[in-house]
């Protein structure tokens, strides 16, 4: 039986938000993964964004994720980042079934199983007071 | 007339400092100016000949206290591009002489941590603990779900490497082998595929080049070595983004081959192609990228760099030997820029035929680089005993 994927613990280093990215922070607190798309050419924008990366235009608006998507590539980390951080984690880049990549890591999945190809879909974990960080678990 | 500005400028002059895990009663400014001194002794030159520097955050002072002023400067870390641009100040007319250096002490204290330059803080990548082996390792797990690479590949790539600063007195890790691909395999693992030995170590040290106009050259001590081609490919920031094999825009150019445009830019200014190639001083900050880089600068297929790398083939006598004095997995890494000029000095040393190991009989044509696809960005520069 092999160990079981867990999510960090507050005291990691955490994300500071910038003027554009501030509603994709806001989104994840209350569950929401968001992301950008051009109300000029249509495409979608992640990470993100001061302006789209198809077009350039700086009409952009936010849409909501389904959350669900396929494991692109993932790596298990055995030697960590720094201390603040518990081994093994599993990062992942997912594309996310509208079609953008996220990169974050991988819980609730026994450490071996990670694949390209693997469903997933996001969950939320809360670390401080400002910042709610998505992961991904298996779908099914 | 040249048939490419490059071709006016040669490079005069080459010096290593000491390079150790440690370096005891140094910091970074005392190491680099011990390598100018190192570069100044090679090709015979004083500091006022010098009238332009590129040394990032020590041009400055090296201007100043070498009293070398008027002086033309540029201060980026120094690597291939800035190279690059000192070849440019010089074939414009803009200076004749440039001193390029960079050195690293006293930086990577905190040893429960990765490498502070390994782990920039970008909002989108700090909560999830990566660093630059989880982000090149991410690379090189997509290239293995395409192709079938395996980590027995990965793992002759390292200990050709390992067995070249096994070799080199000169390097951090002299004497630490031979290792044979079960030896990289037996090493822990940090983030997989990567084990410990496919990775770059950590270490100090600083390196200094001279770069000059090709007339000038002529009346210099050192057998000239001379910029046949050099070009930069990026994709972006490095570490601040998903490392993704596929990102490209329209173009469809995609980072997973960065360094591949820069190639043929580099490969068409020199009138060369792979084949001419007689050393390859490619960056190695992980195993895997040494595949990605036969494939990139289309020495073979796309996905045959697995194959490609075996039987012999990159290590000493083979095709094409690479990262002869050990690289960042042996020789040394600096820190940010300071190894990634290594693989230039390198190249020189193997035209000039003065490497006390791994000396490549003969050789004529150097191809380094810098950077990697886990960094979104790859730097190609060609040099030659001889211009076309």
């Amino acid at each position: 039986m092999s160990e079981i994927l867990q999510p960090q613990s507050p005291g990691i280093p955490l994300p500071v938000p910038t003027i554009y990215s501030q509603p994709y922070w806001d989104g994840c607190q209350i569950g929401e993964l968001r992301f950008q798309r051009c109300q000029d050419c249509g495409a979608i924008t992640m990470d993100p964004a001061p302006a789209c990366s198809a077009c350039f235009s700086e009409n952009l608006e936010w849409e909501v994720s389904t959350g669900l998507g396929e494991v692109y590539s993932w790596t298990t980390v055995w030697r960590p980042q720094t201390p603040a951080f518990t081994v093994p984690y599993v990062a992942v880049i997912v594309t996310l079934d509208e079609g953008f990549w996220l990169l974050a890591n991988i819980i609730n999945c026994p450490v071996d199983a990670v694949h390209v190809g693997m469903r997933v879909k996001t969950t939320f974990v809360e670390l401080s007071e400002e910042i709610t960080l998505p992961y991904f678990e298996p779908a099914e | 007339m040249a048939k490419h500005p490059f071709h006016d400028v040669a490079i005069v002059g080459i010096a290593n400092s000491e390079q150790a895990r440690v370096l005891e009663g140094h910091d970074s400014t005392t190491i680099t100016f011990q390598a100018v001194h190192r570069v100044l002794a090679d090709t015979g030159l004083t500091p006022w000949d010098i009238d332009g520097v590129a040394a990032g955050p020590f041009s400055g002072p090296l201007t100043y206290y070498m009293r070398n002023g008027p002086a033309w400067r540029n201060h980026m870390a120094p690597s291939i591009p800035i190279i690059l641009d000192a070849a440019s100040a010089i074939a414009t007319g803009q200076c004749h002489t440039v001193l390029v250096a960079h050195g690293s002490a006293g930086i990577y204290t905190e040893r429960a941590s990765t490498a502070p330059w390994t782990r920039p803080a970008n909002e989108f990548v700090v909560a999830y603990g990566m660093f630059t082996a989880a982000e090149f390792a991410l690379i090189a797990q997509r290239h293995m779900h395409m192709h079938g690479t395996t980590p027995e590949q990965l793992a002759t790539v390292a200990a050709t490497i390992r067995n070249n600063g096994h070799a080199h007195p000169d390097a951090v890790y002299h004497g630490r082998g031979p290792f044979t691909p079960d030896d990289i395999l037996a090493s822990r693992m940090v983030s997989d595929p990567f084990h410990l030995l496919d990775c770059a170590m950590t270490s100090e040290g600083a390196c200094a080049l001279i770069l000059t106009t090709r007339e000038r050259a002529q009346d210099l001590p050192n057998k000239p070595v001379y910029i046949l081609g050099g070009a930069c490919d990026s994709f972006g920031p490095s570490y601040q983004h998903p490392p993704a094999w596929d990102l490209a825009g329209p173009s469809g150019r995609n980072n997973g081959y960065t360094g591949r445009w820069a190639a043929q830019k580099s490969f068409a200014m020199g009138e060369l192609g792979p084949t001419d190639v007689d050393v390859c001083e490619f960056y190695d900050p992980f195993s895997f990228e040494i595949i990605r880089q036969f494939e990139a600068y289309g020495f073979c297929e796309e996905g045959e760099g697995g194959d490609f790398i075996m039987d012999g083939r990159i290590g000493p006598g083979g095709q094409f030997p690479v990262t002869t004095d050990g690289g960042t997995m042996s020789f040394s890494h600096g820190g940010a820029a300071v190894q990634q000029l290594q693989r230039v000095i390198r190249g020189v040393e193997q035209l000039r035929g003065t490497c006390v190991s791994s000396q490549v009989p003969d050789a004529q044509v150097a191809m380094c680089s810098n950077g990697g696809a886990g960094a979104l960005f790859t730097d190609v520069m060609l040099l030659g005993t001889q211009t076309p």
